[in-house]
């Protein structure tokens, strides 16, 4: 005699009142055609326009009508909230779309085997190519991983696990460190490094300033993911009497693994596009340079910069190009800290 | 009876418990805390080596650096060459674009808040918040590149609809009818780049409002807009303020997307919809190429000056918001 209960859903819409709100919709679309059609209204942003205003104004009437006056306001609160949040997706949509379709046209297979060397920005499209700018990003994220991942992390297990009297004053300067303009972090390395010591403007100054942007990100990415393990785990090693030492190296960590990976991606995808640094620290160069620490280099958002300052079309192109590519990059980084992160929620 | 024998000869010792940490232990935690110290050190060395600079120029040109608009650097026929330096013009200008970026991103970074945390349905809210996020990662040259081919032809329209029904007040006026590049378009390109930092504070300290303040005004019977005026509003205002200042931080520092869009011009401009405006870390990217000598200098100085300005709102929202967050706990 056992009966399962039916989850009742009270508060879903009834056939009635989604044919009420369907109807409003298509009457709302029919209205902003004609509105377009009949008055000064015009393009694709007065259709929009004239939608998102009838619409509006009919939930309003709906609502009111179905509950009083006191609903006035709070329909009218929900529309705009809508309409506010729709209206963010507008510029990223537009954002992807340009620069698919404007950087698809540039794209040739030679963009990979060559480099700027022997053709000028100033070029057809269809010579030269972006191997030095693939090769000099590769170097910036390898050596700028080198240093900040460690750095990050260790700063983070500071945080969390020693938790020193320091703490809180670390956490304030981590957190102040992550709104440096990455301008500043550019100058910073031309005066301490390029300046003062032996190693002259390359890859590896370009590192250390795009380091000083990535360090804060993974410090606090790796601090979240590290404050997510379980006290317990770490009171039954301290409890089976291993060091401090032990418990951070063969529990804390390892059960972090997964979101330790993301943090550095997560901090990867935050300098692989910044350029403002780049200016001041790796110079530009034209051709492949396969030696990180001398000579100049370039790097992906450097050469979409270099064909955005020159303006002629096709440079421009090329610009558009780089950065479809270097999007791509950033986009598959993104994507890969996303799953880690869902299987390590998942779990 | 061998038992008790053998019992009462070895007598346990009990064992020595010490608080003292091993060797592994002290190495382990010494590593750790000079990390954790490293990055206090390069913040200040960051600020050293910048201010050693910003004096020696500050020495040389005076607080004229500061005030004066003129950005000059010519050699006469002897090859003596004269510095007139000051980012005036362009301190203008940095807090023009940055206040129109809050004035557009803020109040849409706030309904996207309160649409993430009180309205979207589960599968919506994790669509917009990928979006969101995705927004963050986009690079910034890129922001640049579609400010200036896509939004400008689109913003200049506004502005010339804004200019032709509000010129009448001071700021929506314009010497001339030039309405591109203009620091308006600048403001509207940052106003989306601090969309997702100010969302994700936003939404961070919506969310923190406590569950039995908001079901109490349910029971009393308020809309969903009557709870969030009445109890998430006054929660979370003070976090929305912090986390409109992270964006101003954000703001103040772009570069390469407001030199894409910006008009530089070294004169004061208050006229927003106008096309001449400054910044001072476009100001840097400009002139660096052909720097040298005090003119270099002068640059790392408004590097310096940019370095403040940001730490400054940076600690001060970092504090506030903070301290929002405390309170909900």
């Amino acid at each position: 005699m056992s009966t399962t209960v039916k989850p009742q859903k009270p508060w879903s819409p009834t056939r009635q009142e989604f044919a009420v709100s369907a109807s409003s919709f298509i009457t709302a679309i029919a209205i902003a055609i004609a509105a377009v059609k009949f008055t000064g209204l015009s393009g694709k942003i007065g259709f929009l326009f004239s939608f998102i205003v009838t619409l509006t104004t009919l939930q309003v009437i709906i609502g009111v009508r179905k509950f009083g006056r006191k609903a006035l306001a709070d329909n009218l609160a929900a529309a705009f909230i809508y309409v506010g949040a729709t209206l963010v997706l507008f510029p990223v949509l537009s954002i992807l779309y340009m620069a698919i379709s404007k950087g698809v046209a540039g794209l040739h297979w030679s963009l990979f085997t060559q480099s700027m060397f022997t053709a000028s920005f100033l070029d057809p499209v269809d010579q030269g190519g972006l191997l030095h700018a693939l090769v000099g990003t590769l170097y910036l994220i390898l050596i700028s991983m080198v240093i900040s991942v460690p750095m990050g992390i260790l700063t983070a297990l500071y945080l969390t696990e020693i938790k020193g009297p320091g703490a809180k004053l670390i956490q304030f300067v981590v957190q102040a460190m992550s709104g440096v303009p990455s301008v500043v972090a550019g100058l910073f390395i031309f005066t301490s490094v390029i300046l003062i010591s032996p190693l002259k403007t390359s890859a590896a100054t370009g590192a250390l300033a795009l380091a000083v942007l990535m360090i804060p990100t993974v410090t606090r990415t790796s601090q979240e993911v590290l404050l997510l393990v379980p006290a317990d785990l770490r009171e039954a090693g301290l409890a089976l009497g291993a060091t401090q030492w032990k418990t951070v190296a063969t529990i804390v960590v390892p059960a972090a693994r997964n979101g330790l990976l993301t943090a550095t991606i997560l901090g990867v995808a935050r300098i692989a596009g910044e350029t403002a640094p780049l200016i001041f620290t790796i110079g530009g160069a034209d051709k492949l340079n396969l030696n990180p620490f001398k000579d100049y280099q370039s790097a992906l958002p450097f050469y979409v910069w270099k064909g955005l300052t020159l303006g002629t079309p096709e440079s421009l192109q090329r610009a558009w190009t780089g950065i479809l590519i270097l999007l791509i990059l950033v986009l598959s980084l993104f994507i890969a800290a996303r799953t880690l992160g869902v299987r390590k929620m998942g779990k | 009876m061998t038992l008790v024998e053998n019992a009462a000869k070895s007598t346990p010792q009990p064992r020595v418990l010490t608080t003292k940490p091993r060797v592994s232990d002290k190495i382990f935690r010494g590593v750790v805390t000079s990390f954790g110290i490293s990055a206090l050190v390069i913040l200040t060395l960051i600020g050293a080596f910048l201010a050693v600079r910003g004096v020696q120029t500050i020495h040389s040109f005076g607080w004229s650096f500061i005030t004066s608009y003129k950005w000059d650097v010519t050699t006469d026929d002897a090859g003596n060459v004269t510095y007139q330096v000051g980012i005036g013009a362009m301190l203008i200008g940095t807090v023009m674009v940055s206040i129109v970026a809050l004035i557009v991103g803020v109040p849409l970074s706030i309904m996207m808040a309160l649409f993430l945390t009180f309205y979207a349905p589960q599968r919506l809210r994790t669509i917009f918040v990928s979006v969101v996020d995705l927004m963050a990662a986009f690079p910034s040259v890129l922001f640049g590149l579609w400010g200036f081919f896509v939004l400008m032809p689109m913003a200049t329209y506004w502005a010339k609809l804004l200019y032709q029904y509000l010129h009448w007040i001071p700021i929506f006026n314009a010497p001339e009818p030039f309405f591109e590049r203009s620091p308006f378009i600048a403001g509207l390109v940052l106003a989306i780049m601090i969309i997702p930092i100010v969302t994700s504070v936003s939404s961070e300290v919506f969310a923190q409002t406590p569950l039995d303040r908001i079901q109490a005004a349910y029971a009393l019977g308020a809309t969903k807009w009557g709870m969030i005026k009445a109890v998430v509003f006054p929660f979370g205002s003070s976090g929305v303020v912090g986390g409109a200042m992270l964006g101003l931080g954000r703001a103040f520092g772009e570069t390469v997307a407001v030199y894409t869009v910006l008009n530089l011009v070294f004169a004061p401009n208050w006229h927003v919809l106008f096309g001449s405006g400054g910044n001072i870390a476009s100001l840097i990217i400009l002139k660096w190429g052909e720097a040298t000598g005090d003119e270099t200098t002068a640059l790392l100085a408004a590097g310096f000056i940019l370095f403040v300005m940001t730490l400054l709102v940076n600690l001060a929202a970092n504090f506030i918001v903070r301290q929002t967050l405390k309170s909900g706990k």
